[in-house]
């Protein structure tokens, strides 16, 4: 039993200036076991994965791999000892082809072999099925496949240990199989997989054990079999049983049938998508569904012109208005949530307060500056509101976690008081406990007459939400369904159906 | 399933690639304008290997710091540290013991101390790099001055033999109007220019350090992230960047045969300039290492264009900035019409494999 | 409770040029405990700090322009002597054709540099917003070719200023006991306050520098806001090319303001600012232009041989950099709480402790 432990943790302490990431953590990894890490955002999953790839160091505790005490300075000591990574965010070089960013920083040789490399590569790449080509740019791959070399990488690495960090956030189902079945593969050969996923059902689908973190401690370590669903998600949010449950039924928000709110006609824009139609009316919740790069980013970009606009029409409340710029959609009362929460919603290194006032601010205009104490008013108003778990408003943004940024970006645009608001993706990579509150938000705003449109990969979660999904494919709508009484399979089967 | 694989995305052009492509066709375009434009001079070949042997100094500099720049950073002392390197070795030659392998150590010794501090302290104290080659640009200046103010040429017969050396090429050269036929002759300096080219685009393009170095440029945190020890890269490249910039200042002196307080001066912003024309772009991670050859041809043939065309030494400097204002603006707008077109190149390829898969 | 942290945190970014400016202080008062000696000639003070507020107006006129430009556009605008030197030049001539030199001349002449230092501005900040380019790297073209431009203008070595007007404003108004230079200067510093006050510069700038696309996404237009600061640079290297040529009497097109990029620079950075953009604070850098005048006269006044002044300041700029430098300050914050430790007796209590209390306010 002992010699089956590959790796064991004990009273793991990380802290980071006013923050205590980890306390007295523990956790153990099997050989040829898939183990889920478990925990909202902030519960210091992240923390604690890069405690064991070296990029950080631990304040105190001790590491064991393989019954060997271990200490990593830094990421390449711990890959040389054999742990494999793929992060959340993806960590290759863009500007180097598919093969290089395979195989650099591996191996003792002072010299690239580019045949070998490349050779080596394009099998690897096809016996994974991913549609790259080894001495591509890794810069023109879309997300999804870069994200799969990035797996590509860690699998061929040989390692004892494999860490996944939210490796399915973008990609979608059948991807996730094809990472499944490969990580099914590796826990035949021995490795033990640590995974870190929000999507519940994907760990209950391949987990073998689970580990729970709250607030930076340990809540518990469970056969996955023998822990209910209901029962993971109350440990992980720290509320009662019966609280979850309740919070699961939502009622779809309601249409009205006036003029609409927004409304635009033959819409396209230079992120290339196809012409479409969209309406919107007060008070309505609606959602763009399709896979990953179906367009359903872009459409919504289109209607608050970030990307060029490259033709269509478009009427606020009835009246024909030109939007060319962002600023012109928000004059127009249109606030938009981005998909990438790093890269186009926060500004990170500014403080919570000026992230939550910049778009006001911009609305107000470059001459009219708020007074510090009013912006240290609204940016109070919408902590307490939100519960935004932050020390005081002046914090940098970039120090909270990926659900209270979130909620900052919400709150932004909930200043504006908007008419109509997009979300695209507000849910990604957050916890479940905001999840929750999240789409709780979105039909309370609905019912005080804001118009939504939201997004999100999860279709169980926009069923939830919405009254009325339009339907995407290959960049372009190819239907619409509403009514109460939606199911999943509607839509997929509408997707699959759709186009041709 | 087999259907999949036959649909493999088309392989693009890396940035770098198609930088120095660019680099190269506008090389071509201007030498070639210039020969048509003033036959005399630049028909004969000695023209063209006098760019090599007069400037060979820059051509190396550009070399040094072509890597520091792909490499993410920047290294604004190498102009003074190849004077400083000039006036130290002629005071080596003239005042001290006289021996020309002497006076390489002392150059070499030179660029690798300056080279050693920038890149600890940039790579190992995380200091901005402008700043900490902007004091060593002061202090190599400093010394330069300290050391001789006046201009000091060096007698040492063994090193004017080696200065006035040439290589005659016997089966290159033109006919002068006796019909005596003239051999092209090169220089040392341009075989250590040559030598040189080809190690460091070796090193760039096939050791593990040279992918190291873009890879660092292209993306710091990823870098760390992949298991590149970052620190020693940028070290590296700061060490081979100081080096180079003393290797230049002892190829300087073998030209000139003089110390003087200008040797070197403006190198760095002519490097920098020669760098961007030869398609490096500053944010790093990008670029050809022959590209800097290339790029410090293109700007030398841009100076000798200006002189033959007998302009106004004020008017020289404002001509050739205004070269380099259309050469960036071009560069800037095939990087943009490349970065509009890559979203639509790049996604439905993957699409349309995706949508295969589903059937 | 917020307030003290946010003022410590300020104080902080000032530390390493108040810390520098404190120790020349000592060291100029070791060498001759007269320094702060103020002497009245003619009915205006002179002495060592009147000569560095005097010396330092141009450079920190620019190091204020050169901190905006940093913090929007994440690279430096290298051609701001330059840009100097072009805009007096417009001035100068200005003034010498006009004939008769009256106050109104030299307020027109003035505007009209402005104007062609906003031209300039607009030219580098084309390049760098709306063509993509480097900054130092689209500046390096005025670099390059804009001495050439202002002696062009000058349309001879050196034309001489020489009315009473431009004279007073290069020294002293009589019966003003301050230098004219510094009165401009404070006037500037009076006026970049107000207009960060009354404008949303700062955020947008910020905002900017950190993430343009999200600043874009938010209404912001990224590109206006780097070309803006660039007109600002513009205008500021007016102003510094007016007080440089009012205070030499003639415009030199080759040595007006030669290489004073390299010490804005160095005054951006020495005020705490990251090069690399986003966040900035202009009372570092004004600060930081000071301490690098005064460093300049201390050397002379420590009867540095002139040509080694380089020498020293270069050492002098690499130790300040070592020790301002974010490891060495990390190894020493470490080092200093291990000591209080072992004074303390209990290890890592106190940062836990902290931890938890802001972590119960959160919630």
């Amino acid at each position: 039993m002992q010699s089956d432990i590959i790796l064991k943790m004990e009273g793991i302490c990380k802290s980071f200036p006013g923050v205590r990431a980890l306390h007295n953590v523990d956790f153990t990894l099997r050989k040829g076991e898939i183990h889920a890490l478990m925990g909202e955002n902030g519960a210091g999953k992240s923390t604690l994965i890069k405690i064991i790839t070296g990029v950080y160091q631990k304040d105190a505790g001790q590491i064991y791999l393989e019954g060997r005490p271990v200490s990593f300075r830094s990421p390449q000591e711990a890959q040389d000892m054999g742990i494999g990574t793929v992060f959340q965010e993806i960590a290759l070089c863009p500007n180097l082809t598919v093969a290089e960013n395979m195989f650099i920083g591996r191996g003792r040789d002072r010299f690239v072999h580019w045949k070998t490399m490349n050779g080596k590569a394009a099998e690897m790449l096809s016996s994974l099925g991913i549609p790259a080509s080894p001495t591509q740019e890794l810069a023109s791959c879309s997300i999804a496949v870069q994200q799969m070399i990035a797996i590509a990488r860690a699998v061929d690495m040989d390692c004892k240990i494999l860490i996944l960090d939210e490796p399915t956030s973008s990609l979608d189902e059948d991807e996730v199989q094809k990472l499944f079945a490969l990580m099914r593969q590796l826990k035949a050969r021995g490795v033990g997989i640590i995974f870190i996923t929000h999507f519940i059902d994907q760990v209950y689908e391949i987990s073998d054990r689970i580990t729970v973190l709250r607030n930076g401690e340990l809540i518990g370590e469970y056969e996955a079999s023998s822990l209910p669903q209901i029962e993971l998600i109350s440990k992980m949010m720290g509320k009662a049983l019966s609280d979850v449950s309740s919070m699961k039924k939502l009622e779809p928000g309601k249409a009205d049938d006036s003029v609409p709110v927004f409304e635009a006609t033959a819409l396209s824009s230079a992120a290339g998508v196809r012409p479409f139609d969209f309406t919107i009316q007060k008070g309505e919740v609606n959602g763009f569904a399709g896979l990953l790069g179906s367009g359903r980013s872009e459409s919504v970009r289109a209607i608050f012109a970030a990307d060029k606009v490259t033709g269509g029409e478009v009427k606020v409340n009835g009246k024909r208005v030109k939007i060319k710029s962002p600023l012109d959609a928000m004059k127009q009362g249109i606030g938009y949530l981005p998909e990438d929460r790093k890269g186009d919603g926060i500004i990170d290194e500014l403080s919570v307060r000026d992230n939550i006032i910049l778009a006001m601010q911009v609305m107000k205009g470059f001459f009219r500056p708020l007074s510090r104490k009013q912006a240290e008013e609204f940016a109070e108003q919408f902590i307490q509101q939100l519960d935004i778990k932050v020390p005081s408003p002046n914090t940098p943004i970039k120090s909270l976690s990926g659900g209270n940024q979130q909620k900052v970006v919400l709150a932004r645009w909930l200043l504006t008081q908007p008419m109509y608001l997009i979300l695209d993706e507000p849910t990604r990579g957050i916890d479940v406990g905001t999840k929750v509150e999240i789409q709780k938000l979105v039909l309370k705003l609905a019912a005080e007459g804001m118009s939504l449109t939201f997004i999100s990969s999860e279709i169980d979660e926009m069923l939830r939400v919405c009254s009325r999904m339009i339907v995407m494919k290959d960049r372009e709508i190819v239907g619409e369904l509403s009514g109460t009484n939606l199911t999943e399979q509607d839509v997929m089967q509408m997707i699959a159906q759709g186009g041709k | 399933m087999g259907a999949v694989s036959a649909t493999k995305p088309r392989t693009r052009l890396s940035n770098s690639t198609l930088l120095f492509i660019i680099a190269g066709i506008i090389f071509v375009l201007m030498y070639g304008f210039a020969l048509i434009s003033y036959p005399g001079s630049f028909m004969q070949f000695q023209t063209f290997f006098d760019l090599f042997n007069f400037n060979a100094a820059l051509f190396i500099v550009t070399l040094g710091l072509c890597v520091v720049m792909i490499g993410g950073g920047i290294d604004i002392s190498v102009g003074a540290v190849c004077g400083l390197v000039t006036m130290a070795c002629a005071m080596l030659l003239e005042l001290g013991s006289g021996n020309i392998w002497g006076a390489l150590f002392l150059a070499l010794g030179i660029g690798l101390a300056f080279g050693l501090m920038h890149g600890f302290l940039i790579a190992y104290l995380e200091i901005q790099p402008f700043i900490v080659t902007l004091g060593g640009m002061f202090l190599a200046q400093g010394l330069l001055t300290t050391l001789h103010r006046e201009p000091l040429n060096v007698t040492l017969p063994a090193f004017v033999a080696l200065r006035n050396f040439t290589i005659e090429i016997p089966w290159l050269g033109t006919v002068n109007r006796l019909g005596i036929f003239i051999p092209c002759e090169i220089k040392p300096g341009v075989i250590v220019v040559v030598v040189l080219v080809a190690l460091y685009a070796a090193l760039m393009k096939w050791s593990r350090f040279g992918r190291n170095v873009y890879a660092v440029g292209g993306d710091r945190q990823s870098a760390r992230m992949l298991g590149i020890n970052v620190k020693r890269t940028t070290f590296l490249s700061y060490v081979i960047c100081g080096f180079t910039a003393g290797i230049s200042g002892f190829v300087f002196l073998m030209t000139t045969g003089a110390g003087n307080i200008g040797n070197g001066s403006l190198f760095e912003m002519k490097a920098i300039a020669s760098n961007v024309m030869g398609g490096i772009l500053l944010n790093g991670g990008v670029g050809n290492l022959l590209g800097a050859p290339i790029g410090t041809m293109t700007l030398l043939t841009i100076n000798e264009l200006i002189r033959a065309a007998g302009v106004q030494s004020n008017l020289q400097a404002i001509v050739s900035g205004l070269l380099l204002y259309l050469f960036i603006v071009l560069q800037s707008i095939v990087m943009s019409l490349r970065g509009s077109g890559k979203f639509r190149l790049a996604l439905p390829s993957w699409l349309k494999s995706h949508q295969v898969q589903d059937k | 409770m917020l307030k003290p942290k946010t003022r410590f945190s300020n104080l902080s970014n000032l530390f390493l040029p108040l810390s520098v400016l404190a120790i020349l202080i000592i060291i100029n008062l070791i060498k001759g405990a007269d320094y702060f000696r103020i002497t009245v000639v003619n009915g205006a003070f002179y002495g060592n700090i009147p000569n560095i507020l005097f010396g330092a107006s141009e450079l920190v006129i620019l190091s204020v322009g050169m901190t905006l430009v940093t913090a929007a556009s994440r690279g430096q605008d290298i051609s701001i002597g330059e840009s100097g030197a072009i805009s007096s030049a417009i001035f100068v001539q200005y003034v010498l054709r006009s004939g008769n030199v009256t106050l109104w001349t030299i307020l027109v002449g003035f505007l009209i540099s402005c104007v062609a230092g906003i031209v300039i501005g607009a030219f580098n900040g084309t390049l760098v917003s709306f063509f993509n380019v480097q900054p130092m790297v689209a500046t390096l073209i005025l670099f390059l070719g804009g001495r050439s431009i202002a002696f062009i203008i000058d349309g001879k070595v050196s034309p001489i200023l020489a009315n009473e007007i431009s004279n007073r404003i290069g020294t002293v108004i009589p019966g003003v006991p301050i230098q004219t230079p510094i009165i401009l200067t404070a006037v500037f510093i009076v006026l970049v306050a107000m207009v960060l006050k009354a404008t949303n510069l700062r955020l947008y700038v910020e905002a900017v520098g950190i993430n343009p696309s999200a600043a874009r996404l938010n209404g912001i237009n990224p590109k206006r806001v780097i070309f803006l600061t660039f007109l600002i640079m513009g205008v500021c290297s007016a102003i510094a090319g007016f007080i440089a040529v009012n205070k030499a009497g003639r415009h030199d097109s080759v040595n007006l303001l030669k290489f004073i990029m390299m010490d804005a620079i160095l005054a951006v950075a020495l005020g705490g600012n990251s090069l690399g953009g986003g966040r900035f604070g202009i009372t570092g850098s004004i600060l930081g232009a000071y301490t690098i005048e005064m460093l300049n006269r201390t050397l002379l006044r420590l009867e540095v041989n002139p040509e080694a002044i380089k020498v020293f300041k270069a050492v002098f700029i690499i130790v300040l950099m070592i020790v301002a430098s974010p490891v060495v300050r990390a190894f020493v914050t470490q080092a200093l709480d291990k000591a209080k430790s072992i004074i303390a007796g209990s290890p890592l209590r106190q940062t836990g402790g902290t931890a938890d209390a802001t972590g119960r306010k959160g919630e």
